[in-house]
């Protein structure tokens, strides 16, 4: 964009463009600002990442283990729904003191959710599996790990997708609350972009994080196809 | 461990329990806002998912808007809505009630749907092999019998509101998270912490109140209880049936 009228300092003299307007959708905005864009970009896949591997990391164990001890199960169901219970605000504030502003308060507090969601719905899953065909893998004398490992598991395997889909949305949706103590990835933009009345700024990040929750979503329906191929062909 | 300090002394000071932006005024706000936009939330949603259920459509549309409702982060529709153009948006009631509304509408619509499609279908067309008009079948039937999961999503609903509201104050609306943002505002430990305990229990408070108010407004639970109360009185009075685990012991 050319600006045409030159020398007098007057309001015409400022070019009209999508940022002196101030709109919500700004080309000129992504475009001169993609290197800010990229880094919130980055910062909020890394943050979402890190939380949910961790999360599935803990989660699996957990879930087996309160399968197999069948006393823990009330105590991790009950615990889990305490800690998802608490809002978002809360729960980051809360673990600052033990770990101040940094990327780890949001990662630790999003890994304490998706925690709740993945250990549910993988119990579910191990719920689930029909008694039938435990019996038939004792009957041929599969012992108790290997039963878990080439039976339970694959058969899981939908639920506990279904759970990490709804873990890895969310997620994505949680790390802007982030913001809060500084790391909050798209949502520092969108903080930022609210004290500056940016709307362009506010948009775009919003924009970009409802892009990367759908983006995850379909990744992990992609690989959950891949993961669960005796259920091609059937709806969900 | 100076924090815990902090807290406690927070908490101990009378200046931060009185006035505009004392506890119990921000308290009071902040049951306000999640009351009414909760109201107005199954003021839209509870008909609507009813009657999507009970004609067995839109069960996708139902679906995907919790899955919607969960990919939109609440910070954003908030500021969006802060920096919208001109009244009633803006920093207003209107703009908190509206955002506050949308999001707590996806978990009731969701979970009563589901609860609709899930009445046992055997129980539907008995009811209707009755002789009973399409209103009745709904009424008498299919609500008593999703009761249960249409409260679990005014439940979702109501704790995810207290939630929202408190990531409201990030984006200058009033309501307990003031008392985080100002702590961070303040970089004062003691008020943050304090902030958030206070959010915490008052989310699991309203956690604990609506899974009691579920219990006590399932109707199938209720004509349990009453069975029950009446066979006491029976006993009581001397006739009746022998309830079980009455057996004398030999």
């Amino acid at each position: 964009m050319s600006v045409l009228v030159t020398g007098a300092v007057h309001a015409s003299s400022v070019a009209d463009n999508c940022l002196v307007r101030n709109d919500w959708i700004c080309p000129e905005y992504v475009r001169t600002r993609a290197d800010v864009l990229l880094a919130g970009t980055q910062e909020h896949l890394y943050i979402t990442g890190v939380a949910l591997l961790l999360g599935l990391a803990i989660a699996v164990p957990m879930a087996v283990l309160a399968r197999q001890i069948r006393r823990i199960r009330p105590l991790t169901i009950g615990v889990s729904t305490v800690l998802y219970t608490i809002p978002s605000l809360a729960m980051f504030s809360l673990l600052l003191p033990f770990t101040g502003l940094s990327a780890a308060t949001v990662i630790t507090g999003l890994v304490l959710y998706s925690l709740t969601i993945l250990v549910r719905n993988i119990l579910a899953g191990l719920d689930a599996v029909d008694d039938d065909v435990r019996d038939a893998a004792l009957g041929m004398g599969y012992g108790r790990w290997r039963l878990l490992w080439k039976v339970e598991v694959p058969l899981a395997l939908p639920a506990s997708f279904a759970g990490l889909r709804v873990a890895a949305v969310s997620t994505v949706a949680l790390t802007t609350v982030g913001t809060i103590v500084g790391y909050g990835g798209l949502g520092d933009l969108i903080t930022r972009g609210l004290s500056s009345t940016f709307r362009a700024e506010v948009f775009t990040a919003s924009l970009l994080c409802v892009v990367l929750a759908v983006a995850a979503d379909l990744l992990l329906l992609a690989a959950q196809k891949a993961a669960t191929p005796w259920q091609r062909g059937r709806a969900g | 461990m100076g924090w815990v300090g902090a807290t406690a002394e927070w908490f101990g000071d009378p200046a931060n329990w009185q006035g505009r932006r004392g506890v119990p005024a921000l308290f009071v706000e902040h049951m306000g806002l999640t009351v009414a936009s909760l109201g107005l939330a199954c003021l839209v949603a509870l008909p609507l998912a009813v009657w999507l259920g009970h004609i067995g459509k839109g069960g996708v549309l139902a679906v995907q808007i919790g899955n919607i409702g969960r990919a939109v982060p609440t910070l954003a529709i908030l500021v969006i809505l802060v920096l919208a153009p001109r009244p009633p948006f803006g920093l207003s009631v209107t703009s908190a009630l509206v955002a506050f509304t949308l999001f707590a509408i996806p978990p009731i619509i969701t979970n009563t749907y589901v609860g609709m499609r899930e009445v046992d279908r055997g129980a539907v067309e008995a009811a209707q092999g009755m002789g009973m008009t399409a209103w009745q079948v709904l009424t008498r039937v299919e609500l008593p019998l999703a009761t249960p999961l249409l409260m679990t999503g005014v439940r979702l609903a109501a704790v995810q509101l207290v939630a929202t509201v408190a990531i409201a104050a990030i984006a200058a609306f009033g309501g307990l998270g003031r008392i985080v943002t100002s702590g961070y505002a303040n970089r004062d430990v003691g008020e943050l912490v304090a902030g958030a305990i206070i959010i915490a229990v008052f989310a699991l408070v309203i956690e604990v109140l609506m899974a009691v108010l579920t219990d006590r407004v399932d109707p199938a639970k209720r004509a349990v209880r009453r069975a029950r109360a009446r066979t006491r009185q029976a006993v009581a009075a001397g006739s009746g049936p022998t309830p079980a685990g009455a057996v004398t012991r030999s």
